[in-house]
């Protein structure tokens, strides 16, 4: 670990000059489970550690009917776990916020750390891309909004310049009528990163017919992956036994997953299929029980 | 383990005897100062005797929670004390311990209101007994035993549930350097030249390391430290390798710094060139003909003859008896199949750690968490030519060994350091380093072929065992094939088993070394066999049991041993005769598998001081890596019938007790216990000179009884010990006992385990519904942590069967972290339910047997055969991951057998 400065400004201007005026790389700190190991292994060497957690507006976690969800930079993924309204609208982003590491872990993590990290493996992507999230992004030329979906550049890469940071992340409200839901698989029950995980989300007219169906892939290409075939697929269909495991195949297909030592190739891909038919079942299941 | 490869045709390792033991090399030393005299600071006034920083620990805070009443035990004190009520004969455990609710997971339970609120300073007053006091008495052998057998809390619990035991990492001296260590980046190469004269001038740095300032070995040759003997020049070149690297991750140089991350910064100023050699990773390429050669100058020792051609294979061992062929033709049916078993980490919680500081006169104290002070004293003078009488070795808590901790990795390090700069020298290792290279367990290949008749006898086995024992000799391949078929009788039997060499990291010890590789092929075969000849699993087991006077593979003859009795508590018990609870849709099984390991005995020793008050002091030379400190407080409280909190236990350096070998081969409890009860009796003996002076009567006619002692027969009170302690201080001075225990016989030990698995198909994944193992303990001195070690076993056994297990590509670990290095958390393991069976062992103190080891043999045969009758299909590789379970679904399916149909049957 090679020896760094640490700041922790108070408010979001301060931060941007610190972040403008710095030689060196910095790099923002919120939970540090992800940074700190990176930095006693020596696989990151900022000149510049910056912590965020001491800015109150990147703590704020608010949901309004009408503006949809804004998760500040810092807010853990405990929090977003607990919170009611996430429980109930953003199913999805719920459980996999309550999937990261392990209690003690998620009381630290953020999911803007998850984000900004860009492991092709964060569990709260998948889910925020099937809610349509938007990044808040600023720096020294000003504010930016982008979709989640282009945040990615591969991994451990995003579009973030050096003078940027992420500000918050905000997912629009529900729709009528949808459920959502994200399943990994790992060969711990906790501890341990996605070996494939699969987020879902349909929205159904009033009957059975799939009116959308979003879908999107963990750990089994080098950026957080949206599968349009499926989507398309499913789309205006009823969504029985064969249209889920078409989408399954469809999904299997899409992803583009290396073998490496967390699983090969055709492992994952066999996962993606039973994870994609199984997610979509459970939102059909949540529908039915009128959870929405 | 030392397990004797004794038999006409069993050669041992290419080993050579003798102790090298060379003298001081003071010059050596005074050389290798010279030449970095650059750097070196002028020696210091002697930091070496100041003790590691004492911890300031309020008496009061001590002293006020222990007397706390114990929280209320989940099990009613009855149930817990039945296993120790049981008569030790092989007869059936009585009903009442068989419905016990001890078996069933504690209810967790709250803490009770009076432990939280009550005040740290608490008065001691109202002391209410100890739970020993409480608990019935246990009997065994006539005699009944107050302390022996009950559920004593331990000893030090307090110390370690707030921080204040002191580990490897919590040693800090006063002007204490850092070090840390230049690691090889390649599996197999040529050292050609090292360069650290830019790491020298780093600012902060004060010395640099390498090979070159190891003195020159004075005698090559095998150290007798304990369980497995260590090579004296593998062991050097472990420490620092001079010429070649042979595993990635090999140590090339150490530095010393101010502080760790300066310490790191000079590593990368360290200029190595290296000459890259082909590498050979796995144990059966390298016993090919024209594979890359580990050693240029290793000969295999085959059969005793050694070979001309150097070769990747280190030793060649044939076990055999009987007529194998003969015993073929014997056989109804014959199965032959291969297996094959991961690197595993015994993965210890705290990595290996120690400080080193040498004083003005040369002489050396080393603090370090080991699983032997004296072994590691022995390793430290042989390879830095040190005299006995200038080294001391002061052992730590230690936070898991496992095996692991017996070879000395970071010790000579921190002493080279500390001589070279006259400071003190601390090196902890990171969970990347203890991975990659302090010596986990070893891999194997195993062919087996065993055939029976159709009543299932065994008429014959022939096995082929390859272990792969890393970059130098030395994998427990002797113990794998005694181990292994150890739980059978095999009229004809022939085990060829191979040490083989690898560009990986040297293998150490692991919990029972060598069995559960050999375990996963023979107990995977059984149920193989049994499916074949259409026998329950358990039935076949019971047909073929080993007993006493049965010969093991290497010719031992067995001693009593309770493996029938196992057997016959399995066949009753609820875990293998209930029907399994069926689900639709998902797929359960059950499987069993046994477990034999002989244990070590070696020396142990000790000394019991007798305070004043009666209460006393016991040194122990063992380091407590189990609980040995109750569990010796409990010998002695029994023995002078005192209370287990009026006996202090201290884990001794070596300047202070008799010699004492390592902690490991289940041997703590057998063997250091037996020095233990030795010590007492000694205390007794001279306090019996000193009442027999005062009632005027022989030594011989006075008897120790009540708390007094009195003479023989007679009606007439006696003298209390009370009193004899007392005077101790003026009339005939301090009472000191002595125990030494050596050269006892192995206890063996079995167990017997069954599984119930859940395997999801659609992705592979296992998980264990409910577990039990069944144990023979002979004597459980403390029940519960007995269980302790049998529960953690199982967990280890789990992880090798299911999750752990070291991947490489071209000779670099892939996995050298705890994310990617998978041991099951809490969340992966069920309730592991324990059933004691306690057939006295034949030697020892109370029919003790080793308890620690023989549980994490049974698992992963366990477990794979519990897949096998869930989903039909027979892993024959560990570890059994999710992906392998799920690939291998994907061949044709096979309806296997139901399981424990025939099982109370008989
Ligand atoms: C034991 C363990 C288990 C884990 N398990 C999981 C798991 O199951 N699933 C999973 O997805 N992850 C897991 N992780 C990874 C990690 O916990 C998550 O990625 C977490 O959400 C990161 O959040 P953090 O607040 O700790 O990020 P930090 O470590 O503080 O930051 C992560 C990275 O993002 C950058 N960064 C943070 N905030 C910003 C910002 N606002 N703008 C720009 N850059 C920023 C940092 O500079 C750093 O590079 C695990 C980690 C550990 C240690």
């Amino acid at each position: 670990m090679r020896a760094f400065d640490y700041r922790a400004p108070t408010t979001l201007t301060e931060v941007l000059a610190l972040l403008a005026q710095a030689k060196g790389e910095v790099r923002p700190l919120v939970g540090g489970t992800d940074l700190i190991p990176q930095l006693r292994e020596g696989r990151k060497r900022p000149a510049l550690v910056l912590d965020l957690k001491r800015i109150p507006d990147l703590g704020r976690l608010e949901y309004d009917p009408d503006m949809g969800l804004r998760i500040g930079a810092a807010v853990t993924c405990s929090a977003v776990a607990a919170h009611p309204q996430v429980r109930r609208h953003y199913a999805a982003l719920a459980q996999a916020a309550a999937l990261v590491g392990s209690r003690a872990i998620q009381n630290r993590a953020s999911i803007g750390g998850n984000i900004c990290n860009a492991s092709p493996s964060a569990d709260t992507v998948p889910p925020l891309l099937c809610l349509s999230a938007r990044a808040f992004v600023a720096g020294g030329r000003g504010q930016r909004e982008v979709e989640l979906e282009r945040f990615f550049q591969g991994p451990g890469k995003t579009i973030l310049a050096k003078d940027e940071l992420l500000v918050e992340v905000v997912v629009p409200p529900p729709a009528k009528r949808s459920a959502s839901c994200y399943l990994r698989f790992t060969p711990r029950a906790e501890m341990d990163i996605a070996v494939a995980g699969v987020a879902a989300l349909i929205v159904l007219d009033g009957g059975r017919q799939c009116q959308e169906a979003r879908l999107a892939l963990a750990a089994v290409a080098p950026r957080p992956l949206r599968v349009p075939t499926a989507e398309a697929a499913l789309k205006g269909r009823a969504l029985d036994a064969q249209a889920l495991e078409e989408a399954g195949e469809l999904a299997a297909q899409a992803a583009q997953p290396i073998t490496d030592i967390r699983g090969g190739a055709e492992y994952r891909r066999r996962l993606v299929r039973v994870l994609t038919r199984q997610a979509l079942e459970q939102c059909l299941a949540a529908l039915q029980a009128g959870q929405r | 383990m030392a397990t004797s490869t004794k038999g006409a045709k069993v050669r041992p390792s290419a080993a050579t005897k003798g102790n090298a033991t060379p003298a001081a090399r003071a010059v050596s030393s005074k050389q290798a100062a010279a030449r970095s005299s650059k750097v070196s600071p002028p020696v210091k006034k002697a930091p070496a005797q100041r003790p590691p920083a004492p911890k300031p620990a309020p008496a009061a805070a001590k002293a006020a929670p222990a007397r706390q009443p114990p929280a209320p035990k989940p099990a009613p004190a009855a149930a817990k004390a039945a296993p120790a009520r049981q008569p030790p004969a092989p007869k059936p455990a009585p009903a009442a311990a068989k419905t016990a609710p001890a078996r069933q997971p504690p209810a967790p339970k709250p803490a009770p209101a009076a432990a939280k609120t009550a005040p740290a300073r608490q008065p001691p007053a109202p002391k209410p007994a100890p739970a020993a006091a409480k608990a019935e008495p246990s009997r065994a052998d006539g005699r009944v035993f107050r302390v022996i057998g009950q559920r004593v809390e331990k000893v030090d619990a307090l110390e370690r549930v707030t921080g204040q035991a002191v580990f490897g990492a919590d040693i800090a001296l006063p002007d204490m350097l850092w070090a840390k260590v230049l690691r090889s980046p390649y599996a197999h190469a040529r050292i050609k030249r090292i360069d650290f004269t830019a790491a020298l001038h780093h600012p902060g740095v004060r010395a640099v390391v390498t090979a070159a300032h190891l003195p020159p070995l004075e005698s090559k040759g095998a150290l007798q430290t304990g369980e497995v003997p260590i090579d004296v020049a593998s062991l050097r070149e472990l420490v620092l390798a001079s010429k070649k690297v042979r595993f990635h991750g090999q140590p090339v140089a150490a530095v010393a710094a101010t502080d760790p991350y300066t310490a790191a910064e000079a590593l990368e100023l360290i200029r190595v060139d290296y000459e890259p050699l082909p590498v050979v990773e796995s144990a059966l390429e390298a016993m090919k003909p024209g594979a890359p050669l580990v050693h240029d100058d290793l000969y295999t020792q085959s059969l005793g003859e050694k070979a001309r051609a150097a070769s990747n294979v280190a030793t060649h061992i044939q076990l055999e008896r009987g007529d194998v062929q003969a015993g073929f033709g014997q056989a109804a049916v014959v199965v032959e199949e291969s297996y094959e078993t991961a690197m595993v980490h015994q993965g210890y919680l705290e990595p290996q750690a120690a400080a080193a500081s040498v004083d003005a006169a040369g002489r050396v104290t080393v603090w370090t968490t080991t699983q032997g002070a004296f072994t590691t004293k022995l390793q430290l003078c042989a390879i830095l030519g040190l005299s006995h009488s200038r080294v001391r070795v002061v052992p730590l808590e230690v936070g898991g060994g496992f095996g692991g901790k017996i070879s000395v990795v970071v010790e000579p390090l921190c002493v080279l350091l500390a001589r070279q700069t006259g400071r003190p020298v601390k090196l902890v290792l990171t969970r990347d380093e203890v991975l990659r290279a302090t010596g986990p367990g070893c891999p194997s290949f195993i062919t087996l072929k065993a055939g029976a008749k159709k009543d299932g006898t065994l008429t014959a086995i022939v096995g082929r065992l390859v272990y792969d024992a890393g970059a130098f000799p030395g994998a427990p391949v002797a113990a794998g094939c005694v181990a292994g078929s150890g739980s059978y009788r095999v009229p004809n039997l022939r085990l060829e088993g191979y040490d083989v060499v690898t560009n990986k990291p040297r293998v150490q010890a692991y919990r029972a070394p060598g069995a559960p590789q050999a375990a996963f092929a023979f107990e995977s075969i059984m149920d193989q066999l049994a499916e074949k000849l259409g026998l329950d699993p358990l039935e076949l087991r019971r047909r073929n049991a080993t007993g006493e006077g049965d010969p093991l593979a290497n010719d031992q003859t067995l001693p009593r041993v309770g493996l029938k009795q196992l057997l016959e508590r399995v066949a009753k018990h609820p875990c293998w005769t209930r029907p399994l609870p069926e689900e639709p849709g998902r797929a359960r099984g059950r499987g069993l598998a046994l477990g034999c390991w002989l244990g070590a005995a070696l020396t142990s020793s000790c000394h019991l001081l007798l305070n004043a008050d009666g209460s006393v002091v016991l040194n122990l030379g063992s380091v407590d890596l189990t609980g040995t400190r109750t569990a010796m407080a409990q010998i002695v409280a029994e023995e002078l019938r005192l209370e287990p909190d009026r006996v202090q236990v201290r884990v001794a350096d070596t300047d202070t007790v008799g010699y004492n070998d390592v902690s490991a081969g289940s041997r703590t409890t057998y063997v250091t216990g037996a020095a233990v009860r030795q010590a007492c009796q000694d205390v007794l003996g001279q306090l019996k000179a000193r009442a027999a002076e005062r009632l005027e009567v022989p030594a011989d006619q006075v008897e120790f009884r009540d708390g007094a002692f009195a003479v023989t027969g007679a009606k007439k009170k006696g003298i209390t010990y009370l009193e004899l302690a007392r005077t101790s201080l003026r009339r005939g001075g301090p009472v000191m006992g002595r125990g030494t225990a050596a050269g006892l016989p192995q206890a063996p030990a079995y167990a017997a385990h069954v599984v119930e698995v859940e395997v999801d198909r659609s992705t592979g994944k296992v998980s264990i519904l409910k577990y039990t193992a069944f144990q023979d303990v002979g004597r459980a001195v403390n029940p519960t942590q007995v269980e302790g070690q049998i529960q953690g076993a199982v967990a280890q056994g789990v992880g090798w069967a299911l999750t752990e297990g070291y991947s490489w590509h071209r000779g670099v670990l892939r996995n050298p972290s705890l994310l990617d290095y998978r041991m099951p958390t809490a969340l992966d393991l069920p309730f592991i339910a324990i059933e004691l069976v306690q057939v006295p062992a034949a030697a020892g103190p109370y029919g003790v047997r080793g308890v620690g080891e023989v549980p994490i043999v049974p698992p992963t045969a366990a477990i794979a055969n519990a897949i096998y009758r869930a989903v039909g299909v027979r892993l024959k590789a560990l570890p059994m991951t999710p992906e392998a379970i799920f690939m291998a679904l994907q061949g044709p399916e096979v309806k296997p057998a139901p399981v424990a149909a025939v099982a109370a049957r008989r």
